[in-house]
C-alpha cells in the first residue's frame, strides 16, 4: 500500500504486526493497541521504534502515559464518512504527541486537507487515484476560518487581526 | 449587515472552483456516486425524486435587496421561475442540473452567497430570530455571534464528518423565536447583574423520529469561552455519538443514552482539557463582525404616525393586515413587516422570481436594504417606518404577498413531502393547500387567533409537526396515505412536543378533522384571550377526542 507524505509517495519502513505475529528483534514495528498494553515491557526494550494502531473507540487519554515511548500512532478511518479519527488526532496533538500520525483505512483525496489540518503526517492510500490528484487536493483551499497547520494556508481571523494592527499603526 | 471582505470572497471563489473540479470528476466517472455524495451534500446538492435540488444558505436568514434579486435571477435561469424558502431560513431550488451547478454557485458568490454545509453530516446553516436587530424585546442582536459561528463552522477540519447533521440556533431575546430548545445546540443570550452578556447553552433538542426538548448544560457561559466550549461539545459528540444507526445518530440520542449529568461531565472535562483557542483573535473577529451589525440610521420619529392611523381607520383590509402581520419595533415610529408566503391555496414558502424582485425593491426603498427569512417560511422587512406601511402594503397586495394571516390558521408550515422528497411517506403540500382553502376566510382566522399548523410528509419531521399547536404527520400503510394528528406542540420559549390525539385520518378527512378541532376550541375557550395552545394546556386532549372520535363510536 503506497504511503503518502508531503504529497510524495515514500517508502514505508514500518512493519505492521498482527495480533500474534512474532516481534522481530530490530526494525520499526506497528502493533495493535491491545498488544502494546499486554507486552509494553518487552516492546520498549527492543531496538527499533514502536508504533501502534489505535482503535477509534478508545479514548485518547488512555494513551497519555505511553506517548513518550511511541514514535507513531496510526488512526483508522473504517469509512471515509466516519470522522472519529479527526478528533482523536487533535486530542493526541493536544496531549503533546510529536511523533508520526498516520491515517489508514478509507483515506480519499477530498479529505486529505482536513486530515493534514488536524495533525496527520502520513497517509496509507490506494493506487486508485493519480498522484496528481493527491497533490491537487492536499492543500485544499488557501484560506481557513480555523487556525492552520499547513504553512501555505492562511488563518483568516489571524490575518484580519494582523492587518487591523498594521493599519492602526500606519 | 455583514459584508464579505477580500478573504471571504476568495474563500467562496476557491470553494466554487473546488466543487467544479469535483463535479467534473463525477461526470467523467472518476468519482463514484458514493464518493461524490458527501462532497455534493457539503455543497447543498441533493438528488431528489425528479432532479437535483440545491439548497442555498441564507446565513441567519438575513438578505440584502441585491442578494434577493440574484436569487430571483437564479430561479429564472436555473429553475422554473420560483424558489422555496425553508424552515431553516434557507432557499431551495427543485429543478437543478449537475452540469450547471458550479456556474450557479459562481453567480451566487458574486453576491456573497454560497451553499456550503446546507446538507451533509456537518454543522449546518446557523439560524436565529428573524426579528434580530429590530425586535422590541431583544437584549442584543444575536447575528454577530451567528456570523462568528458561520465562519468558525465553515469547513471545520475536525467536524466535517460527524455522526449526523448538526443544527445550531441562536437568540438574543427572551421570547424565543428561533426554537433554540429543539436544536442540537441552542444558544440563548442572558445578561448578568453587571450588564454583561453570556450564553445559556442548550443541547440535545430536536425533532425527527425522537422529538426531545434540549437541556441546559450551562446557564451563563461567558462570551469569551463560547467557541472553546462549542468545540468541546462537538468533540464529545464526534467521538461518542452513535454511528451504527442513522436514526440514533443525532446528539440528542447521545445525551439521552449517557444521561444529562454524564453528558455534562464529559463536556466539562473536554472543555478543561482543551487548549484555549486563541481568544484574542476570536474577540478581535467578533468585534470586527459586530461593526457590520450596527443599527441602521433610524430617524427620530414620534411614537405614532398620523398618516398610518388614518389609513388604519379608513381601510379595513389594511387594518386587518396590520393586526396580524406587523410587529412592534424597538424604535419609535418603525414597524416590523411580516410578509406571508402562505396565500390561500398556495405552496407554503414558495415565491416566484417576480415576487422576490418586488420584495427586494421594497427593502431598498423602505427597509434599509434588509430582508429576513423566518423559520415559518415567511419573509420579513425588519425596519419599515409606520408612515410607509400603507405604501408597502399596496405593493405587497399587488404582488399577492399581503395575506393577513401571520401566526394564524393559514400560516401553515409544510415540508415538500411526496411531491419532491425521496423519503416521503405521504403528501404534505396538497394537505396544506386544502386546509388553507378551508380556512381562507381571514375574518375567521383572526377570530380563531394564534394557531400553528405544521405538516410533515414522513417521520423525519422536516415540517416540524411535533411543535405545531396542531401537528399533522403523513404516513403510509399498505400503500395508502394516512395522517396522524398531534396537539399541544410549541417551539416558543415554553417549548413542548405535541402528543398524538388518536387514530389517523385519510387525506380527504384531514380538513374536516382540523375543522372539528378548531370548532371545539372555539366552544371551549373562555374568551378571545385564551389561545388554542392555552386551551390544550388547560383542558387537555379530552374535549377534542370526544368531538373527533365519539360520534363515530356512537354510530
Ligand atoms: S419530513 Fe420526510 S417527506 Fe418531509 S421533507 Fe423531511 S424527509 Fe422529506
Amino acid at each position: 500500500m503506497p504511503l503518502l507524505k508531503d504529497s510524495e509517495i515514500i517508502a514505508d519502513t514500518w512493519l505492521r504486526l498482527e495480533d500474534n505475529a512474532s516481534v522481530p528483534a530490530t526494525g520499526d514495528i506497528i502493533v495493535p493497541f491491545a498488544r502494546l498494553l499486554a507486552e509494553f515491557g518487552k516492546l520498549s526494550k527492543r531496538r527499533g521504534r514502536v508504533g501502534i494502531e489505535f482503535p477509534n473507540a478508545e479514548r485518547a487519554e488512555v494513551l497519555e502515559s505511553f506517548l513518550p515511548a511511541l514514535s507513531l500512532v496510526a488512526l483508522p478511518f473504517p469509512k471515509f464518512a466516519d470522522g472519529r479519527a479527526y478528533s482523536q488526532a487533535r486530542q493526541l496533538r493536544q496531549l503533546g504527541f510529536a511523533g508520526e500520525l498516520r491515517a489508514s483505512g478509507d483515506v480519499l483525496p477530498d479529505q486529505l486537507a482536513f486530515m493534514l489540518e488536524v495533525g496527520f503526517d502520513t497517509f496509507e492510500i490506494t493506487t486508485r487515484f493519480s498522484p496528481d490528484i493527491w497533490r491537487r487536493t492536499a492543500q485544499g483551499l488557501s484560506l481557513s476560518y480555523q487556525p492552520v497547520k499547513q504553512q501555505k494556508r492562511l488563518h483568516v481571523w489571524r490575518e484580519r487581526q494582523l492587518r487591523g494592527e498594521r493599519s492602526c499603526r500606519a | 449587515m455583514y459584508r464579505y471582505d477580500e478573504f471571504d470572497h476568495r474563500f467562496v471563489a476557491e470553494r466554487v472552483a473546488q466543487f467544479r473540479d469535483q463535479a467534473e470528476r463525477r461526470l467523467s466517472g472518476e468519482l463514484t456516486e458514493e464518493e461524490f455524495k458527501p462532497l455534493r451534500l457539503m455543497n447543498g446538492l441533493y438528488l431528489q425524486l425528479h432532479a437535483y435540488m440545491l439548497r442555498v444558505a441564507i446565513p441567519y436568514g438575513t438578505l440584502s435587496a441585491r442578494q434577493m434579486r440574484r436569487l430571483a435571477d437564479v430561479a429564472d435561469k436555473y429553475d422554473r421561475g420560483y424558489g422555496h424558502f425553508t424552515t431553516r431560513q434557507n432557499i431551495q431550488y427543485n429543478w437543478i442540473k449537475l452540469e450547471e451547478t458550479a456556474n450557479l454557485l459562481a453567480e451566487l458568490s458574486e453576491v456573497e452567497m454560497h451553499a456550503i454545509q446546507t446538507s451533509g453530516n456537518c454543522i449546518r446553516n446557523v439560524t436565529t430570530d428573524h426579528w434580530a436587530g429590530a425586535a422590541a424585546d431583544e437584549l442584543a442582536d444575536p447575528r454577530p455571534v451567528a456570523e462568528l459561528l458561520r465562519q468558525w463552522s465553515t469547513l471545520h477540519p475536525e467536524f466535517s464528518f460527524l455522526p449526523r447533521k448538526f443544527k445550531i440556533a441562536v437568540t438574543g431575546a427572551p421570547n424565543d423565536r428561533a426554537a433554540v430548545k429543539v436544536h442540537d445546540i441552542g444558544l440563548r443570550m442572558h445578561a448578568n447583574d453587571k450588564g454583561e452578556h453570556g450564553w445559556e447553552v442548550i443541547v440535545g433538542g430536536g425533532l425527527g423520529r425522537t422529538p426531545l426538548i434540549g437541556f441546559t448544560v450551562r446557564n451563563f457561559l461567558p462570551e469569551a469561552d463560547l467557541l472553546t466550549y462549542l468545540e468541546a461539545i462537538m468533540r464529545v459528540y464526534n467521538l461518542h455519538g452513535r454511528r451504527d444507526n442513522k436514526y440514533k445518530a443525532r446528539i440528542k440520542i447521545l445525551v439521552h443514552e449517557l444521561g444529562e449529568e454524564n453528558f455534562r461531565a464529559e463536556v466539562e472535562a473536554e472543555f478543561n482539557r482543551q487548549t484555549k483557542l486563541d481568544v484574542e483573535v476570536e474577540q478581535h473577529e467578533l468585534e470586527r463582525i459586530s461593526a457590520y451589525f450596527a443599527a441602521p440610521d433610524f430617524e427620530v420619529l414620534p411614537k405614532r404616525s398620523a398618516d398610518y392611523e388614518i389609513a388604519f381607520a379608513r381601510n379595513p383590509d389594511f387594518a386587518q393586515w396590520v393586526r396580524s402581520n406587523i410587529a412592534a419595533h424597538r424604535r419609535d415610529g418603525y414597524a416590523i413587516v411580516n410578509i406571508s408566503l402562505k396565500p390561500e391555496g398556495g405552496i407554503p414558502g414558495d415565491a416566484t422570481s417576480d415576487q422576490m424582485r418586488s420584495i427586494a425593491d421594497l427593502a431598498d426603498r423602505f427597509s434599509f436594504d434588509e430582508i429576513r427569512v423566518s423559520h415559518h417560511q415567511n419573509l420579513v422587512l425588519p425596519h419599515v417606518k409606520q408612515d410607509d406601511l400603507y405604501k408597502v402594503w399596496k405593493v405587497l397586495r399587488a404582488n399577492d404577498l399581503a395575506t393577513a394571516n401571520i401566526g394564524a390558521a393559514g400560516d401553515i408550515i409544510a415540508c415538500p413531502g411526496l411531491d419532491y422528497c425521496t423519503l416521503a411517506t405521504a403528501r404534505s403540500i396538497p394537505i396544506a393547500q386544502t386546509i388553507s382553502r378551508r380556512f381562507a376566510d381571514l375574518n375567521r382566522q383572526h377570530e380563531i387567533g394564534p394557531l400553528r399548523i405544521n405538516i410533515s410528509g414522513c417521520i423525519n419531521a422536516c415540517g416540524h409537526h411535533h411543535v405545531g399547536h396542531i401537528g399533522i404527520l403523513g404516513l403510509e400503510k399498505k400503500g395508502v396515505e394516512y395522517y396522524q394528528i398531534t396537539l399541544g406542540g410549541s417551539s416558543a420559549t415554553d417549548a413542548s412536543i405535541g402528543t398524538i390525539l388518536g387514530p389517523g385520518f385519510s387525506g380527504d378527512e384531514v380538513p374536516d378533522a382540523i375543522e372539528t378541532i378548531v370548532k371545539t376550541y372555539l366552544d371551549v375557550r373562555k374568551g378571545g384571550d385564551e389561545t388554542f395552545l392555552d386551551v390544550i394546556r388547560r383542558a387537555g386532549h379530552a374535549p377534542f377526542k370526544e368531538a373527533l372520535y365519539a360520534p363515530a363510536q356512537r354510530q
